[in-house]
């Protein structure tokens, strides 16, 4: 049992996971290429505005060799590549703008977003998991169902209701997502509190089971009090499993952004893809999921070093 | 880890807890969830008997009426019975959760199943893959099958069914290699079992019974997500009697009529928490059955 | 370091560290029966009271309660309960945090879990000072140095800084006990601090407990084990279903035990008791009713009848079928690597021979990572040696294929320490031997399946119900899962299970280290029984030498992956040879 742990080294298994990252990149890069050749109809037409164009022959023809679709597939997959790693993302079709840049002017609105209501949605399950389980059981059965409720919240319906209550009847807040810290104040609660559904749901368990643990009634025996046991010991327990679930809480926020920045009509990254699935804008599409899978990839990365630092005992295996 | 899977986890896992403990009786959050469900699926099955009225008759003359004892609910733009709609509503909902759960569940065991019984190079593979999978969180699976195939119900069923395969995979696989190396599949083997039997009789039947709950918990879950794109107008039209179309329509009215918005999601959190709390509900008494 | 008395007579001069007169806990209902009901004790400074019981006669919650850690919904009712001379009753609990720590200590079993796995342990010693003390930082860490090296953990600078995980039992269980004395409390509370230990750790730890107390301070150690207790205590206080049934002078409870309930603990303890004896009172099948006095004072005369019998030579075991050859089992130069991380192996088992002859029990001991578990694994052949061979019935075993060996394994059965998770979780009882009965019957000529099969079937019904019979269950539990079942009940059940293919040879893995040792007494009389009239021969792995000594006929003793010492069990404990052995001999708890 004492053995002394032995670590693989840290560079070993920073390499290691490098790999996988840059090997999973490459094969979403290859998927949605290969994926979107099954899209029915040509794509020189699709950028000339669809089978309803009737573009002329000549303009077809034109059209296939600047985005090189007159190549051998093998080729188009090459190049594609070989653009993506110089982080080019082609030309849109619908929008005749630069892919890259378009998605990444995007960017920031998504992650203010998406960051704000992870925060909030962070505070609120904490609030509510501390709260119920320290008073008593019907707290805790309110506190379970309110949690089980708002994780069954669609973003979609929960965005109306909002508009519903704090624009139309309060007139308090913009339905609409204008510029500004009031603007953002409907969209990051719709994000966040589904979201805080779900992290209640994840926090309460080990929360309880820590608060019961042996080590829980050494400190008590120790003389710390109710809410030292609490912030000192349980919290971290309970946190650690939430913690290492960032990886699927950002792929859910940024499910969310698709919705949220459609009802509320605010600019971000949701809304450039759900508008370019619309309109078939096929280079779009595929930046915006590169860009997600990066940044979905950066957050498992990260997650697995917060979780190595929140729980040591992960760095032994 | 996808929305599934966490969904299972919070379902499954609450094994740790009082685990010796029977369920006493039945609780009021699961008569409640059991008496909803009751009421979906006679919506879903014979929708005449719970409105008898017809979901898509017009009457300008009751256009955006608000929620009054004849209208339960409302009425939408053309005067249609917004209550009527809802209850009608109900079996394409549900069908179309049905489905994309059957077809996310059956790809799902079929991966997880390879993986985890055949090992090796099969489940490295089956894992890369569903890793990649896994890069498209959430509602992008979906979006890239609608973006390829195009908008429609058809579409947005097997699209949500393969956006949440992935998740039932993982699930199963770990189940499957769990069942595989615990303590009873080596006392089996101890007894002198042959591989076939301990498989049909231990591994199968241990990794096979959360199926039950995984499928209640994610039917839920594919109809929150199928509503949506439904929402985004990706999924069924308007006018037809489907949640997620009754609120994209309701959404141009939201400033004058709220109700046609509020009273179909309405459905939509009945229906999924009915799923979770029966789901959860079924683990308990498999548990202690 | 003392402010209080070092002399540990309980004199005149003050008050008792602690005074205990009439206490009830009950929880729930106010109608419903006390957990704890009317017991009274004190203890002195510098004295140690053992309280002793079996798992739910109210001792944990006795401890408990003397810190206001009870619970919430805990009813305590006392007519007087004081610490140091000042009344603890009816106190707030601002002012029982104040008291906790400071006039009262806990130290709990397994510092694993008792010590917060995500803390260095160093931080959970000083929060004891940090409550009560106004140390700086910097003065409360050179007094956790301090701490620890008065609890025997040298290194103080690394250990604090390490968490629990990456401590040993022993170290872990130090440090625990460092953080409950770190402000040197009057009343140290010590609840079964050594169970799940190595018996040579338990010893060390022991010795320090003893150690603190004779510095001054009243120990209360709390425990199912009257062997553990018996090293250190002074006096006892024997619990039964919320009552102390009996009390007085350590010498004086084991001498002459008047209790029936005192009489099955003493008579329970296995080591040095030989080969044969009754360790617990026989019972009626199923829930046993709690028997009277006057006849569990029969049945313990008639044990300690039958260990007088017994003592005797053993008669050769009946009807030993003189089939096959006298090895049953036969191990020659098994080793066994494995790769840890980083690369280095490690040989967990390192060129282990032994012989079992039929119908006698050979034990195996190790303490923890002595690869006695390995070895298990290699004689069940669930994993296959690096070197070296395993033969059953002189028959090759391990160098086959699982096809070649599987008509073999109805002659090898096995027990688990984890009884509960070697059963499928959704069989019942029932259905756990209907199947090991099955596997046993004849085949069904066409398909070559299992003949005896179906829950209608009458013959496997009667097999069911002997099996039952023969382990003492009840059929009443025939339907339960074993998750509703008891510990000892559960490794019943395995035992039915292993005997249904009517084994030679029965493997047993540390079957009794996971059960109290009264209920360990049964479950060895079972074993004991069944081996006399099935002439089983028995491969018996345990930590615990005392039990070890008294199930087996051979006995070898393992560490770091070797048998160190291998002899007849009557040689082997008159005289060992290995200093190994002996240290390991000298640690076992036994009765006085």
């Amino acid at each position: 049992m004492a053995e002394p742990v032995r670590r693989t080294p840290a560079l070993r298994r920073l390499a290691a996971r490098l790999g996988g990252a840059v090997f999973v990149l490459w094969a979403v890069a290859t998927l949605t290429f290969f994926a979107v050749r099954l899209i029915p109809g040509d794509p020189a037409e699709a950028i000339l505005g669809g089978p309803g164009s009737q573009a002329s022959a000549e303009a077809l023809a034109s059209v296939r060799a600047e985005y090189g679709l007159d190549q051998p597939i093998l080729v188009q997959y090459l190049a594609q590549l070989g653009r993506l790693a110089g982080g080019d993302l082609g030309r849109s079709y619908a929008l005749k703008l630069d892919v890259g840049p378009l998605v990444l002017s995007q960017l920031g609105g998504t992650l203010v977003l998406a960051g704000l209501a992870l925060a909030l949605a962070w505070l609120i399950a904490l609030a509510l998991a501390t709260w119920s389980t320290r008073g008593g059981r019907i707290a805790a059965r309110v506190g379970s169902g309110l949690e089980i409720v708002a994780a069954s919240l669609p973003h979609f319906w929960l965005a109306t209701a909002l508009i519903v209550l704090f624009s139309i009847w309060l007139g308090v807040l913009p339905p609409i997502s204008t510029p500004g810290p009031a603007g953002l104040v409907l969209p990051v609660l719709t994000l966040a509190l589904p979201l805080a559904g779900f992290l209640g749901q994840i926090i309460r368990e080990p929360l309880l089971t820590a608060l019961e643990s042996p080590f829980v009634l050494s400190a008590l025996a120790r003389g710390e009090s109710a809410r030292g046991v609490r912030w000192n010991h349980a919290i971290r327990h309970a946190a650690i499993p939430a913690i290492s679930l960032s990886g699927w809480a950002f792929g859910s926020l940024i499910s969310g952004a698709v919705v949220v920045e459609t009802v509320f009509a605010r600019p971000g990254l949701g809304r450039t893809l759900l508008n370019a699935v619309t309109v078939r804008d096929v280079p779009v599409v595929i930046g915006v999921v590169m860009v997600v899978a990066v940044a979905y990839i950066l957050m498992t990365l990260l997650t697995d070093a917060a979780t190595r630092i929140a729980d040591p005992r992960t760095r032994a295996r | 880890m996808s929305d599934l899977e966490l969904q299972a986890e919070l379902g499954l896992g609450a094994r740790r807890q009082g685990a010796t403990r029977r369920p006493r009786r039945i609780a009021v959050a699961e008569g409640l969830a059991g008496a909803v469900a009751l009421f979906l699926v006679l919506s879903a099955v014979m929708p005449q008997l719970v409105a008898p009225g017809d979901p898509l008759a017009i009457d300008p003359l009751q256009a955006f009426q608000p929620p009054s004892l004849p209208h339960w609910f409302g009425t939408d733009e053309s005067g249609r019975d917004l209550y009527t709609r809802v209850v009608h509503g109900t079996g394409n909902s549900l069908l179309i959760g049905v489905l994309a759960t059957t077809i996310g569940l059956g790809l799902g065991v079929l991966l997880g199943t390879l993986a985890g019984m055949l090992g090796g190079f099969v489940d490295f593979t089956v894992n890369r893959v569903l890793e990649v999978l896994f890069a498209f969180p959430g509602l992008l699976l979906a979006l890239l099958v609608i973006l390829i195939y195009g908008p429609g119900v058809a579409t947005a069923t097997i699209a949500v069914g393969l956006s949440t395969a992935p998740g039932y995979a993982r699930i199963i696989r770990a189940q499957l290699v769990q069942v595989r190396s615990s303590a009873f599949v080596e006392a089996a083997t101890v007894q002198g079992l042959t591989p076939r039997r301990i498989l049909a009789r231990h591994i199968l039947p241990n990794t096979l019974a959360p199926l039950l709950v995984l499928a209640t918990l994610g039917v839920g879950q594919a109809i929150v997500w199928a509503t949506a794109l439904s929402y985004l107008g990706l999924g069924a039209q308007p006018p037809a009697a489907e949640w997620g179309a009754m609120l994209s329509a309701g959404r141009t009215y939201i400033t004058s009529a709220w109700w046609m918005s509020f009273f179909p999601g309405l459905f939509i959190v009945l229906t999924a928490v009915t799923a979770t709390t029966l789901g959860r509900a079924i683990e308990r008494r498999m548990r202690h059955a | 370091m003392s402010a209080h008395p070092v002399t540990p007579a309980a004199g005149p001069a003050g008050p008792p560290a602690l005074r205990v007169r009439n206490l009830s806990v009950g929880f729930g209902r106010s109608g419903a029966d006390p957990v704890v009901s009317g017991i009274s004790f004190e203890v002195a400074a510098g004295e140690c009271l053992a309280i002793v019981g079996e798992s739910g006669s109210g001792k944990s919650v006795t401890a408990r309660t003397l810190l206001g850690l009870a619970g919430a919904d805990a009813r305590v009712q006392a007519d007087e309960m004081s610490i140091a001379g000042a009344s603890v009753l009816a106190l707030s609990e601002a002012s029982w945090r104040r008291r906790r720590g400071r006039d009262v200590g806990l130290v709990l079993q397994d510092a694993l879990s008792s010590l917060d796995p995500l803390r260095p342990v160093g931080r959970e010693i000083a929060d004891s000072l940090r409550l009560h003390t106004t140390l700086a930082p910097a003065e409360r860490s050179s007094r956790v140095l301090e701490l620890l090296d008065s609890v025997g953990l040298p290194d103080g600078e690394l250990r604090s800084r390490q968490r629990s995980g990456e401590l040993s039992g022993g170290q872990r269980q130090r440090a625990l006990i460092a953080s409950a004395i770190a402000l040197d409390p009057p009343l140290l509370i010590a609840d079964e601090p050594t169970t799940a230990l190595d018996v040579t750790v338990q010893a060390q730890i022991l010795e320090l407990l003893e150690r603190i107390k004779r510095r001054g301070t009243a120990l209360i150690l709390i425990s199912h084990d009257l062997a553990v207790v018996s090293r250190i205590a002074d006096r006892v206080a024997v619990m039964s279903n919320g009552r102390i049934v009996e009390t007085g002078p350590t010498h004086e409870v084991l001498g002459r035990p008047r209790h029936a309930e005192t009489r099955a603990m003493v008579a329970a303890v296995p080591a040095g008791k030989p080969r044969g004896t009754l360790l617990a009172a026989p019972r009626a099948a199923g829930p046993a009713a709690p028997a009277t006095a006057a006849a569990a004072a029969a049945a313990a005369a008639a044990s300690a009848a039958t260990s007088a019998a017994t003592a005797t030579p053993r008669p050769a075991r009946a009807a030993a079928p003189d089939i096959g050859p006298a090895i049953v089992l036969e191990a020659t130069g098994l080793t066994k690597g494995f790769r840890m991380p980083g690369g280095t192996r490690l040989l967990a088992v390192d060129d282990v021979s032994f012989r079992l002859e039929r119908g006698t029990t050979l034990g195996i001991v190790g303490e923890s990572g002595s690869g006695k578990t390995t070895t298990a694994r290699l004689v069940l052949a669930l994993s296959a040696p690096d070197h070296g061979e395993v033969r059953v019935l002189g028959r090759p075993w391990s160098s086959v294929s699982e096809q070649d060996r599987r008509p073999l394994r109805t002659s090898v059965g096995a027990i688990y320490q984890d009884a509960l998770g070697s059963f499928d979780p959704r069989l019942s009882v029932r259905d756990i031997l209907r199947h090991a009965v099955a596997l046993d019957g004849p085949r069904r000529p066409d398909t070559g399946r299992p003949a005896l099969f179906g829950a209608h079937n009458g013959e496997a019904q009667a097999r069911v119900a002997e099996l039952l019979d023969r382990v003492r269950l009840s059929p009443a539990l025939l339907d339960r899962r074993p998750l509703e079942l008891s510990g000892g009940q559960r490794q019943r059940v395995g035992i039915a299970r292993a005997l249904a293919s009517r084994p030679q040879i029965l493997v047993c893995d540390e079957p009794v280290s996971a059960l109290d040792v009264g209920v360990q007494a049964q479950v060895l009389d079972l074993l004991d029984e069944l081996q006399r009239e099935l002439a089983l021969s028995l491969l018996f792995i345990s930590h615990d030498l005392g039990v070890v000594q008294h199930v087996s006929d051979r006995v070898a003793v393992m560490n770091e992956g070797r048998i160190v010492e291998q002899a007849d069990a009557p040689s082997f404990f008159a005289s060992p040879t290995h200093p190994y052995t002996r240290r390991l001999l000298s640690a076992v708890p036994r009765l006085p």
